[in-house]
């Protein structure tokens, strides 16, 4: 009695305790699948992050190390200097004449790519080729384009009696050179995230507006744009944010990598940089990269909402279109 | 299905933590490899950059000394060893036994003297040109780096396009005509420029403003460490007249552009300063292009511009090793060694005095005797600036300064106040 009482006891306390860890195994797995992205952010993401944040409240030489405590010394310096709102300024132009046009192009190309092309993954796999080339391979590349005197470009529209244009001189043409690169690079990337999502438009849509009556443009817009949003919102917003780090392309624009004499290309990262590694004073960079967080922190809020203000209203628009 | 589906996540999962480790593990990981190996044999490394001409010479003390190995690792440019020493340095471990250092960012290495062995020693005493062992030596007298190579100063030129506007071509009677001062160069050049040939005479103010600063004794600092940069008559006074002989004679072609490496096939211009080094760099971009020579004189006297040390750092764990390859490789006739392989130009008097650099000669540059005269150069070499922590960062400033002159974005003086901001943002 006693033995078989037991063994009933026995098995109900595991059936409890494999009661109990499949439901542990059900709530906690999850997070600890995930967990190894959060861990690894938190070495090299979050930890970096705040200690910059130390790093830049102090004199901090790259090879001395940490010297005295400063306060926002630093952050105020580095705001009076003209090199700092110069590089502000290019960054942004660089980053618009960049990402407008990307993302414009990219869109239009994935539309093409979406129709019933013959060899269609050569085409897809295509416009990811520019992507693979390293962007110091990039640089090199179109480092012979725009030669201001003996440049590629330059020869063409000397051969139409059109003045050579002094790509590495002049602010507007070398922001622009230094867009065209990093355009090259990125808009098959963002087109293939665009593709992606078109593929997942329901073709029962445009056959019901063909029938309809409406064209491939009239689709386009009315169908695959307002569908797309929240691609173009996440493209939007990481493009934003790389826009706002680019580095490589300017620094290879020219041997000495500053940025230009005069700043004229000079981005935010390049400064952070020259301030670290040109003059080792990692203080003084600390307190631009954290700065730059911050304008990119503030850039993305602007822009979400935005593009929220913007998607919602075509939503809007189609849902009473809809309606009537 | 759910049970089908089960492992495959579970997979991913363990995939995903797998590769987060190795990740981190590999990151801390990187850069420990140096030291002694069991068997009491020493492992070397040594970290050089471009083109030292050390690879035969290594093979060789493997050779002479059975419980040596040596390890090389060799950073494609002084930029990218530079980065990685002072990254090292400031983290306190990973340097190699031996790490090769460029004249031009001693001095701010020589603030942290202390993390270098003091190299100084009765074996080497006497073995380098004075300035060449001075630069490097500490306030203390610790000498922190033995010296490699020098880069004595001539004037390269076009002897085809002296030819076209009726200038002599001869090596000798280019360097009477080019004489001795900077103004008798500038003078030359006004002459070569009116006879019509279309060509400039020099590649940049930048690059002739190299010539001129390495004149000047205490251009940007004082030995006490303040900076004298933007108060310096003698500087404003070079600044003016560098700019003065740009606006006629420059071909405003600031160096290592791609501009200006395409314009040596192009015909960019006529004269240029040439450090020992720098022929390697001519023949190199004006290959097939005929005509080069080298005349036996510089402007304003002697003037030295680049080279390089040895240093061994306290990290190295084989630091009597290390000093014993180091003092090894600098010893006059490995570095006639190096030179006769890559053409990095000796520093050690007795390398200077020796047949075989006194007799050789450089094809490309019409056989002139360039071991005779970058030699004569090296002899010429009276003055020592004096380059402290900022050198580096001032000089780069001014370098800018002319280059937006040159690129017609300021005027002199305005961006002679630019300049004297970006001094006075160093702090």
């Amino acid at each position: 009695m006693t033995a078989a009482i037991d063994v009933d006891a026995r098995s109900i306390r595991r059936i409890a305790l494999n009661h109990r860890l499949s439901r542990w195994d059900v709530r906690f797995s999850p997070y600890l699948y995930i967990s190894p992205f959060f861990v690894l952010f938190a070495l090299v993401g979050l930890f970096p992050l705040l200690y910059t944040a130390w790093v830049s409240v102090h004199d901090w030489n790259l090879i001395g190390g940490q010297g005295d405590f400063v306060g926002i010394d630093n952050y105020v310096t580095v705001l009076s200097q003209q090199y700092f709102w110069t590089s502000l300024r290019n960054t942004f132009s660089i980053f618009l004449f960049s990402s407008v046009p990307q993302v414009v192009l990219a869109m239009g190309i994935a539309a093409f790519l979406d129709y019933n092309l013959r060899a269609k993954t050569l085409w897809r796999m295509g416009v990811l080729l520019p992507y693979v080339v390293a962007p110091v391979a990039v640089a090199l590349i179109f480092s012979n384009l725009f030669g201001d005197r003996f440049g590629l470009i330059n020869e063409i529209l000397g051969g139409v009696g059109i003045d050579a244009i002094r790509w590495h001189v002049d602010v507007i043409p070398s922001h622009l050179a230094i867009a065209t690169m990093v355009n090259f690079r990125w808009t098959g990337y963002t087109t293939l995230i665009f593709l992606a999502a078109m593929q997942a438009v329901p073709r029962d849509y445009y056959e019901a507006a063909i029938i309809d009556g409406a064209n491939r443009l009239r689709t386009f817009w009315s169908i695959t744009v307002p569908l797309l949003r929240p691609v173009i919102i996440f493209v939007i917003i990481t493009s934003t944010i790389g826009g706002l780090q680019i580095f490589d392309e300017p620094r290879m624009f020219d041997q000495a990598g500053q940025g230009g004499a005069n700043r004229q290309w000079q981005t935010l990262t390049l400064y952070i940089y020259e301030l670290g590694w040109g003059q080792r004073n990692f203080g003084r960079a600390s307190a631009v990269a954290w700065l730059l967080f911050l304008v990119i922190i503030l850039i993305a809020i602007l822009n979400f909402a935005i593009t929220r203000r913007i998607a919602g209203s075509t939503e809007r628009r189609i849902r009473t279109k809809g309606k009537r | 299905m759910t049970v089908k589906r089960f492992p495959r996540t579970k997979f991913a999962a363990v995939v995903a933590g797998a590769a987060s480790i190795a990740l981190i593990t590999t990151g801390c990981s990187a850069g420990t490899d140096s030291g002694t190996s069991a068997g009491g044999d020493v492992t070397l490394t040594v970290a050089t950059f471009n083109e030292f001409g050390y690879e035969d010479l290594f093979a060789k003390y493997e050779e002479a000394n059975p419980n040596v190995t040596i390890k090389h690792k060799k950073a494609a440019t002084s930029n990218e060893a530079r980065d990685n020493l002072t990254t090292r340095l400031a983290a306190g471990s990973g340097l190699s036994d031996i790490e090769a250092i460029e004249v031009d960012w001693l001095p701010e290495l020589l603030q942290y003297s202390d993390q270098f062995i003091d190299l100084a020693s009765t074996d080497v005493d006497g073995r380098w040109l004075d300035w060449k062992e001075k630069a490097a030596t500490d306030a203390d007298g610790r000498l922190i780096g033995y010296g490699t190579d020098i880069g004595p100063e001539a004037v390269c030129y076009r002897a085809d396009l002296f030819e076209a506007a009726g200038l002599p071509t001869d090596r000798a009677a280019v360097a009477d005509m080019l004489g001795t001062s900077w103004d008798s160069y500038y003078a030359a050049g006004e002459k070569f420029v009116s006879a019509g040939t279309n060509v400039p005479w020099f590649d940049s103010a930048g690059a002739t403003w190299q010539g001129v600063v390495n004149q000047i004794p205490n251009a940007y600092e004082k030995e006490d460490g303040s900076i004298i940069a933007t108060e310096n008559p003698e500087v404003r006074k070079a600044y003016d007249s560098v700019l003065d002989a740009s606006s006629t004679l420059s071909a405003r072609l600031s160096q290592w552009s791609d501009d200006w490496t395409a314009s040596f096939q192009n015909d960019g211009f006529a004269t240029m300063l040439c450090p020992g080094w720098m022929l390697g760099v001519i023949s190199g971009n004006a290959d097939g292009v005929a005509g080069w020579d080298i005349a036996d004189t510089f402007p304003g006297g002697g003037g030295n511009w680049g080279g390089s040390y040895l240093t061994v750092p306290n990290q190295s764990k084989n630091q009597e090793e290390a000093q014993k390859l180091a003092a090894w490789l600098t010893a006059p006739e490995q570095q006639l060694s190096a030179f006769a392989s890559k053409g990095t130009f000796p520093s050690q008097i007795d390398a200077l005095a020796s047949d075989e650099l006194l007799g050789a000669t450089n094809e490309f540059f019409n056989n002139a005797p360039t071991g005779e005269i970058l030699a004569n150069r090296a002899a010429a070499v009276d003055v020592t600036p004096f380059k402290g922590a900022k050198y580096f960062a001032i000089n780069d400033a001014m370098q800018q300064a002319i280059t937006r002159v040159e690129d017609g974005l300021m005027s002199a003086d305005e961006s002679w106040a630019q300049f004297e901001n970006d001094v006075n943002a160093l702090g």
